[in-house]
């Protein structure tokens, strides 16, 4: 009896070391500085087009750009089976934090780095960090209303919704920019993002150029004067399709995928200009850029330029223990800003200019 | 007689010896069980100690005042809890108001033998999947069903009693009220489960004392054993109100996150845990530091309501 209960509680024992070993197994190579360990799995995959070799990289990040990240990296990977490349949508600050704190091979932002993290980095890592443009967006005003298919909205109506100073669809600024268009006398319900996001980020932004009522300052989350708070992207879609009335912004990328009625706004020139990614790129031509890639256009004195658009980074470090790492990550960038073009486009992002990627190239030789 | 005594010591001896390696099987389980315990207090403390550690510096330059300031404004760095502190509260009050006659009333209906076994048996188990529901399938339920399916019904309530400042705003997507609804149906299986147990265990002879001396079916429920089963019911409210206080997910969805403690149940409000689940992904510096803040509040606040728990309920133990 004794030595029947004995054995079972050995072999009970057995399973849970058993287990809890599988289980430390599966635990151990998720850290990303591991520079040895992946690249062993991937030799042999066939000896990439590009020039790609062979590595596995990870990022984390801005979710704004992430649906053309991780398109391009799926993309990448079919040409190079020996690059896998994870990317974590989880918003610019954490990236920039994961990314300072190395635990990542590369970081993704909306915003371009401030001053004192470029100092930390420069202390911590003796050399100052990489900073490069990947693709540009739009941010569009999205809105549920009736019978109303093209929404026109000048300064002082977007920015009289956004201030809390114009709360009727019928208001007479409205009106006035919409003519023979009739306009419910109804409340506008404006939404808006209660996460921080890169999105709010480039909004404010452009509110804070534009709207000489905006006192909330820009950043990735402000203090609202009116409106409710939805979470990410799919928060204020969600409650702009059930709520009519409603008006709020997202990504234009995300508006488009979701077939939403964006409104058309007034430019710096007094044009009234819809959203596309034509527009956005218009936003950056003939914009010099600074030597850090930081170039941030609030609102665009282009005539044909769509206002709310905004540049979205990557951070590299200056120089990867794995050289082949370092190669890869090149070689990637170099792969979606020129091959990758097509498949921005297609999901609503604006592309960069040939001669920004010429200069993202100069700039990615400092990578070593 | 004398020669069975010597044997029987043989094989005592012999048993002890064999049972050796038990005793020190209990010996280690007993460790085991201390060091399981402890370890309890020890991960809260942590846990404690490193909210503290990270909150210090929005302690430091907002003092008590972050419980009365009504900015979050993360671009002047100037933060306060106050309209989070008073969406919690108020959003947790409104569910247990709707939650609690119900859940009671759910409880004492399926102990007190209004229906057979057969058709009591389902509800109880309908009433426990409730609670395996995961909060963010509330939370897409509220957006995408209920809300939109009560907003009809809270504006005729707003066009006739909006001179109640309760409900004075014109309800739009997303509500405190709303939210609260929810939040009541999240704690209802809580408050159902254990209330349910208290009648069950309710000794027999209080029913059938009271139907002696000739109460009604009513006056039993209602004067015996209600009162009777009060500790439990009350427990059961205060652990669906931590629940209610801490819930998360869901209210983050629904609950409207905008900073302004308004006092229309009908306009959008934001509590302490919603607060958290929306800005931490891109908070840092001193923000981040006041979240940690609002998450040692709302852990004070929990503690409060535990300890109000067990005061109330040893209160009425007392007078059982």
């Amino acid at each position: 009896m004794t030595s029947q209960s004995r054995l079972r509680r050995r072999t009970f024992l057995a399973t849970l070391t058993a287990v809890s070993m599988g289980l430390a197994v599966s635990c151990a190579p998720s850290s990303p500085d591991v520079a040895t360990s992946p690249s062993a799995d991937a030799t042999a995959a066939s000896p990439a087009a590009g020039g790609g070799g062979s590595a596995t990289l990870s990022g984390a990040g801005a979710s704004f750009p992430a649906p053309v990240y991780q398109r391009w990296f799926a993309d990448y990977n079919k040409e190079n089976p020996g690059v896998q490349i994870s990317y974590q949508s989880v918003g610019s600050g954490a990236g920039v934090e994961q990314f300072m704190a190395g635990t990542v091979d590369f970081g993704a932002t909306d915003a371009p780095l401030k001053a004192e993290d470029r100092a930390k980095f420069k202390a911590k890592y003796g050399a100052e960090p990489i900073q490069v443009p990947m693709t540009g967006g739009s941010v569009v005003f999205a809105y549920n209303l009736d019978g109303v298919t093209d929404l026109k909205l000048s300064r002082t109506d977007y920015c009289g919704i956004t201030t809390g100073k114009i709360t009727q669809w019928n208001d007479p600024a409205i009106v006035k920019a919409n003519p023979g268009v009739s306009l419910p006398d109804q409340p506008i319900e404006f939404v808006h993002r209660s996460d921080g996001s890169g999105t709010t980020y480039q909004f404010t932004n452009h509110l804070k150029a534009a709207c000489p009522e905006w006192t909330a300052g820009a950043n990735k989350s402000v203090e609202w004067p009116v409106g409710t708070g939805a979470k990410g992207n799919e928060g204020v879609t969600a409650q702009i399709q059930q709520t009519p009335g409603a008006i709020g912004y997202v990504e234009y990328s995300y508006a488009k995928e979701n077939g939403l009625s964006m409104a058309a706004i007034e430019n710096k020139s007094g044009k009234i200009i819809a959203p596309s990614p034509e527009g956005g790129a218009a936003a950056f031509e003939g914009e010099t850029i600074p030597a850090d890639f930081a170039l941030e256009v609030p609102d665009s004195a282009n005539p044909d330029a769509y206002p709310i658009s905004g540049l979205t980074w990557l951070l590299l470090y200056p120089e990867y223990k794995d050289t082949a790492k370092g190669e890869a990550l090149k070689a990637v960038i170099d792969w979606s800003l020129t091959t990758g073009k097509a498949a921005a486009s297609e999901l609503g992002y604006v592309p960069l200019e040939a001669s920004l990627v010429t200069k993202v190239n100069e700039e990615l030789g400092k990578v070593k | 007689m004398t020669s069975i005594s010597p044997g029987s010591e043989e094989t005592l001896i012999d048993s002890s010896i064999k049972f050796q390696p038990e005793r020190l099987i209990n010996q280690i389980f007993r460790w085991v069980t201390i060091v399981m315990a402890v370890s309890v207090g020890v991960i809260l403390l942590w846990i404690t100690y490193s909210l503290l550690q990270i909150a210090l510096p929005a302690i430091q330059a907002f003092g008590l005042g972050f419980l009365t300031n009504s900015t979050w404004n993360p671009v002047e760095e100037i933060y306060g809890t106050f309209p989070q502190i008073y969406g919690t509260i108020l959003s947790a009050f409104l569910a247990l108001l709707f939650a609690v006659p119900l859940g009671v009333g759910v409880a004492v209906f399926l102990t007190e033998n209004f229906l057979p076994p057969k058709v009591v048996t389902p509800i109880a188990f309908i009433m426990e999947l409730l609670a395996a529901i995961p909060s963010v399938v509330y939370g897409l339920w509220g957006i995408f069903v209920f809300l939109p399916a009560i907003r009809p019904a809270l504006q005729v309530i707003n066009k006739a009693f909006g001179w109640i400042p309760f409900f004075s705003t014109v309800p739009g997507g997303r509500h405190l009220f709303g939210a609260s609804l929810v939040l009541a149906i999240m704690i209802l299986p809580t408050i159902v489960a254990i209330s349910r147990d208290t009648m069950t265990s309710l000794p027999p002879q209080l029913r059938q004392g009271a139907y002696g001396l000739g109460a009604t079916r009513w006056e039993t429920i209602t004067r015996v054993l209600v009162p009777a089963g009060l500790s439990g019911i009350i427990g059961s409210v205060m652990l669906a109100l931590g629940r209610a206080v801490g819930e998360t997910m869901a209210l983050a969805m629904l609950v409207g996150n905008a900073n302004k403690a308004n006092i229309s149940w009908f306009s959008p409000a934001s509590t302490i845990a919603s607060l958290i689940a929306n800005q931490f992904g891109e908070a840092s510096g001193l923000q981040k530091s006041s979240l940690f803040y609002g998450a040692l509040i709302l852990m004070i606040l929990t503690l409060l309501v535990n300890i109000l728990a067990q005061m109330i309920v040893g209160r009425f133990q007392q007078v059982e």
